[in-house]
Order: C-alpha cells, then sequence, then structure tokens
C-alpha cells in the first residue's frame, strides 16, 4: 500500500518532465533521426545544433536582443514602480485606493489590444525595431504587476521604522537607500523574477515591433521552417536554451517566491 | 531648557487627534503619559518629537520655537512598542546608526557604543542581527539607539507593551536607572496605570486627545482633578454611583445608607457622582469607619496574591480588589465593606469636591 501512495507523485513529476526530456533528446538528435522513427535517446548523439546557434548571428543575436530588452524591461519597472509602492503603502492621498486597482486592471487588457497603437507610435518616433521599443512596450503590464508586489513586502514594513530614521537623523533618501531598500530586498528580488518572467515570455507585442535587428529568440524559432525544411533539432536545442535564463532567475529568489504569495500579491 | 506645548492642537481631517494642550517637561523629569489605546499618546509624542507638525499652536525647546523644525534636527529618540530596529544592520551598526549620520569619528563611535551596549548588556550580541535576537534584546537594541546621542527628549511609546512578563518586571526595574544622570526629558507611555505608580515622576492622564491632568504621579492618583481622570488612573475600573448626602449619611440609589465618611463632611448636602477605588471595597471587616455593601457575586479572578471579585447590587456591578485570596462561589451573596473615608465626590460637571 505504501509502495502505491509513492507512485502518486513519481508519476505526476515524470509526466511534467517528459517533455522537456523530450525536449532536451531532440536537441541532441540529427533531423534525420527525429525525422526517422521512435527513439527514447539519442542513437547519434550530437552537438551540432547547438553549435549552429552558437556560430549563427541570426540565432544568437535572437537570445541577445531577448535578454537586452527584458534587462532593460526589469530595471525600468522595477526602478519606476519602487516610488510609486512606496507612495501607495505610506501616504493617504485622493483617489488612492481607485488608482491601486486601475493599476491592477492594466493587466488585465490582452496585449493585442496595444499592439496596433504600440507599432504605429514607434514606427513615427523611430523606436520600431530596438530593444527599448520592446522594453517599453512591456512596462505597461510590468510595472502595475511591480508596484503590486513591492506595495505588498513595504506595506510589511512598519512605518514607525521610517520614524525610527528620521529620529535618528537619517533624511528620506539616507534612509530609502541604505535603510529601507536592503529591508525589503526579497520583495524586490521577487518583484523584478516576475517582470523578468513575463518579459522573457510575452511573444506577441516583442514580434510586432520588431523586424530584423532587434527580432527577439521566440519569433526566430518560429520562423525555422526554413528554405532546407524542418531543422526540428536546431529548433529543440533552441528550445532548451531558452529554458536556461528563466531557471537562472528563479534559483536566486527561490527563498522569497514563497514569501511574496504568504502576503499574497504573487 | 525645558520642552513646552503651547496650545498645542492637531486635527487630522475633520478628527482632532490632539485638543488644545500646553504642557511644560522640565529638564531630568520622567514624565508619564497614561492613557488607554487611542487616548492619543502617540500623537502627542509625535508632536513633541516634531514627527507630525502641529495643526496649531507652537512647541519651545530650551527658549526656542521648534514647531516647524524637522526631527531630523531635533535631537530626540524615541522608542517604540514594537521592536523597531534596521533589519539589514548588526547591533553595533543599528546602536551607531545616529552616530555616523552626526558625523563622529570612529573612535567616538565606538567608545560611545562600547559604553551603552554595556549599560544594556548588549555586548556579546553586537555583531548579531536584530532578528537573531529574543524580543528583550531587540528592544535593548533600540533603547540603546535611544541613549547613544545625548538627545534633549526621550520617548518611549509602551517599550514594554510587547515584552512578556519576566522580561518586563527586568526592564522596568532598570530603566530609570539608566536615564538617572541625564538631563534628558523622558516622557514614557503607558496604559497601565500601575506602571505609572511604579515610576513615579510626573503623569499626564489623557483621555480622547485631551490632558485631563499633569502633576507629580501621586498626587494624580490621589487628588484627580476629576471623574475622567479618576477612571484613566484606576485598574480595575473605579466603581461610581449616583449618591445624595443627607445629613451625616450618604444614599445610594436602592436606599443604601452609608456613613458619611472624612471627605463628605464637610461639602453640602446635595447630588454628587462618588468614585470608589476597587482597593477601598474589601470582602472582609476591617477597622475604623466602615460601610457594608451585600451583593451577588457576578466573576473572580484570583491571582496569585489577590482577588478581584465582581459582584451585583440593585443591577449595579461593583469591582472589589483585595490582597489575598479570597474564593467565593459564581452566584453567591457576600458582604463587602467600604472604606468611606477615600471616597472620592465629583460635582455635576464631574470636578473633584472632596
Amino acid at each position: 500500500m505504501k509502495r502505491w501512495t509513492a507512485l502518486v507523485p513519481t508519476f505526476y513529476i515524470v509526466f511534467l518532465l517528459l517533455p522537456i526530456y523530450w525536449l532536451l533528446n531532440m536537441s541532441f538528435k540529427t533531423t534525420n533521426e527525429i525525422l526517422g522513427g521512435f527513439s527514447l535517446y539519442p542513437h547519434e548523439f550530437t552537438f551540432a545544433n547547438y553549435m549552429t546557434i552558437f556560430n549563427d548571428p541570426t540565432w544568437y543575436m535572437g537570445y541577445v536582443n531577448s535578454l537586452s530588452y527584458v534587462v532593460i524591461n526589469t530595471a525600468l519597472s522595477v526602478t519606476v514602480a519602487l516610488p510609486a509602492a512606496y507612495a501607495f503603502s505610506r501616504y493617504r492621498f485622493l483617489g488612492d485606493k481607485h488608482l491601486f486597482f486601475w493599476l491592477l486592471s492594466n493587466r488585465m487588457a490582452p496585449p493585442a489590444v496595444f499592439a496596433l497603437p504600440f507599432f504605429q507610435l514607434y514606427s513615427a518616433v523611430g523606436l520600431f525595431d530596438t530593444p527599448i521599443a520592446v522594453a517599453l512596450a512591456h512596462t505597461l503590464f510590468n510595472i502595475p504587476l511591480a508596484v503590486w508586489i513591492l506595495e505588498g513586502f513595504m506595506s510589511g514594513v512598519p512605518k514607525e521604522l521610517d520614524e525610527t530614521a528620521y529620529v535618528d537623523g537619517h533624511s528620506f533618501w539616507s534612509f530609502f537607500l541604505k535603510i529601507f531598500l536592503p529591508t525589503i530586498a526579497a520583495g524586490i528580488g521577487v518583484a523584478c523574477f516576475f517582470c523578468f518572467m513575463f518579459s522573457w515570455v510575452e511573444l506577441l507585442l516583442a514580434k510586432t515591433l520588431t523586424a530584423v535587428d532587434a527580432k527577439p529568440i521566440a519569433a526566430t524559432m518560429t520562423r525555422t521552417a526554413s528554405t532546407s525544411g524542418y531543422e526540428l533539432g536546431l529548433l529543440a536545442a533552441a528550445g532548451s536554451l531558452t529554458l536556461i535564463p528563466g531557471a537562472v532567475v528563479i534559483y536566486f529568489v527561490r527563498n522569497y517566491i514563497a514569501k511574496g504569495f504568504a502576503l499574497g500579491r504573487v | 531648557m525645558a520642552l513646552k506645548l503651547e496650545h498645542v492642537a492637531k486635527r487630522v481631517g475633520a478628527d482632532a487627534h490632539i485638543h488644545d494642550t500646553t504642557l511644560s517637561l522640565e529638564p531630568g523629569s520622567f514624565n508619564i503619559l497614561l492613557g488607554s489605546t487611542l487616548a492619543g499618546k502617540t500623537s502627542l509624542m509625535q508632536l513633541m518629537a516634531g514627527i507630525q507638525a502641529p495643526s496649531s499652536g507652537s512647541v519651545w525647546f530650551k527658549g526656542k520655537n521648534v514647531t516647524g523644525v524637522p526631527v531630523q534636527k531635533r535631537n530626540v529618540s524615541m522608542v517604540y512598542q514594537q521592536f523597531i530596529n534596521y533589519p539589514n544592520y548588526s547591533v553595533f551598526d543599528n546602536i551607531a546608526s545616529p552616530l555616523r549620520v552626526a558625523g563622529l569619528s570612529k573612535s567616538e563611535i565606538d567608545a560611545k557604543v562600547g559604553r551603552v551596549a554595556e549599560l544594556l548588556r548588549l555586548t556579546p550580541m553586537l555583531r548579531r542581527r536584530p532578528n537573531e535576537l529574543s524580543g528583550g534584546q531587540q528592544q535593548r537594541t533600540a533603547i540603546a539607539r535611544a541613549l547613544v546621542k545625548d538627545s534633549g527628549v526621550i520617548l518611549l511609546d509602551e517599550p514594554l507593551a510587547n515584552l512578556d512578563y519576566k522580561l518586563r518586571e527586568e526592564l522596568r526595574d532598570e530603566l530609570p536607572k539608566l536615564f538617572a544622570g541625564r538631563d534628558a526629558i523622558v516622557v514614557y507611555a503607558t496604559t497601565e496605570p500601575v506602571e505609572a505608580l511604579l515610576f513615579g515622576g510626573n503623569t499626564a492622564t489623557l483621555h480622547e486627545g485631551r490632558v485631563t491632568q499633569f502633576g507629580p504621579t501621586p498626587e494624580v492618583y490621589r487628588r484627580p482633578m476629576d471623574l475622567v481622570t479618576a477612571r484613566v488612573f484606576s485598574d480595575p475600573p473605579i466603581n461610581t454611583a449616583e449618591i445624595v448626602k443627607e445629613g451625616s449619611e450618604i444614599v445610594l440609589p436602592g436606599d443604601i445608607r452609608w456613613p458619611a465618611g472624612a471627605a463628605a463632611r464637610p461639602i453640602a448636602d446635595g447630588k454628587y457622582t462618588i468614585g470608589v477605588r476597587p482597593h477601598h471595597i474589601v470582602p472582609f471587616a476591617q477597622h475604623g469607619a466602615g460601610a457594608a455593601l451585600e451583593g451577588r457575586v457576578l466573576v473572580t479572578e484570583l491571582s496569585g496574591s489577590e482577588s478581584i471579585i465582581h459582584f451585583n447590587r440593585d443591577g449595579k456591578t461593583w469591582v472589589s480588589q483585595s490582597h489575598g485570596i479570597h474564593p467565593f462561589d459564581v452566584g453567591s451573596l457576600a458582604t463587602f465593606h467600604v472604606d468611606v473615608d477615600r471616597i472620592l465626590f465629583f460635582g455635576g460637571q464631574g470636578e473633584l469636591i472632596s
């Protein structure tokens, strides 16, 4: 009986990991082997797919582009959200609750709604096909998210901490930068993670606002039913590489995510 | 040198948090703000510190008007009920924080922090973070930070309320010693009358944003100026009743007649409100002038050395507090003895008559 109960989570985990295994499996096969028949592991083990990606600029620039707009976006969103979240957590002002809810409602509109206005706007101001265009577009839903998350963490810090710092003689900025930000470091980590993740997986705006120079990796991947037929091995290798940044970022914030959930803000 | 509040008031929107208040606190004095939760203790302290600016009136310190001066420039210290420390700083850096901002040299900082840490028995913990310490040690750190700079005003906002019983007693004994020999004005807010009596000094009683009386603690306790002050400064709550004085007797509702005690003899006949402190009603006969009051026992709270008995007489609840253990069955009839000489008499406006 006992052995049966252990099988349930095992089965579940295997079920979850199967597609990832299959992706990795394919990435080390040649396209011929993939199309040739069913095999549980690569019979002709090859790094050729990965070598192609690392040597062909049309491939690796996809990663560079994606990472650059994601990093710009994360830095921008969190920097802008910090003072906003502080205001929401510490001050009462006219319409503060409505404004806070309105921020969140920005996340309720599908990105497709904004694709056209953004496309036209960025074309007009000459930002089209730059990482900055995508980074700015993604702040539309990442700033509200970051404000929402950070406000939760900031409200967990008693306002008496602010007062104590002022009583000790700290100016507002000295308090905010030297005492307050380190105190909510976990919250900043969680906010960064979510901004990073949403920007990394978002495809529609990223694809609409770029053409050649700033093409994100996900767009490159959808393109490659190329002249030489289906390069399935190459696509699988690209997919495997795409998983890495998310995994790295979540490793750093893994302990704080739970805290974010506990605050009910994630 | 004193801290003076002159006609200070604080309004937030339509709510008055602090009504017109005038107070003068002398250097080297220990001042207690006594009042229940939301009485305005914290609001008043924020005005004294300069964390909040008053809506009207002025604050004077050492003869200078400091009404608009921000808290950073006031040279005050504050300790809160919650243990407020900088979580990302070590205990040493927490205590050193006000000195660093003031720009003291490293050797001066080391010496001052060392001294105050020794005083508060924090020396072994200096390298640790506040969240690795016990509650008592965390609050000691906060007190150390308040003491390390030579501030003119030290504000303590219920600093012992979140500590467990043992630590509270321990720190309560230490506190007056820490301030002895300083010429700082110490202000200590508490909800507990017992704590005010233990510390002595001066007491200001607060009720709904108003300072009802300010003076030496024993005097405020013994001669409360009005009924509100008497209520604030009594735990368990003071017993009150509407009475009529008729010659050598006072008549309570239900035609209970007590002999007029020492306090009642000089006053004119008529209607009064009396206040009887719970420990002046005891469940055993005392020598001297006394009056009996029979009632049905509602609740008995027996602590180690004390009995608090709530009883009912003619639909009115009375509280008795006495030394020793006096167990009564709930619902039983018991006779209590009232020390009539200690009854307080208040007039129609609640003012103390005698």
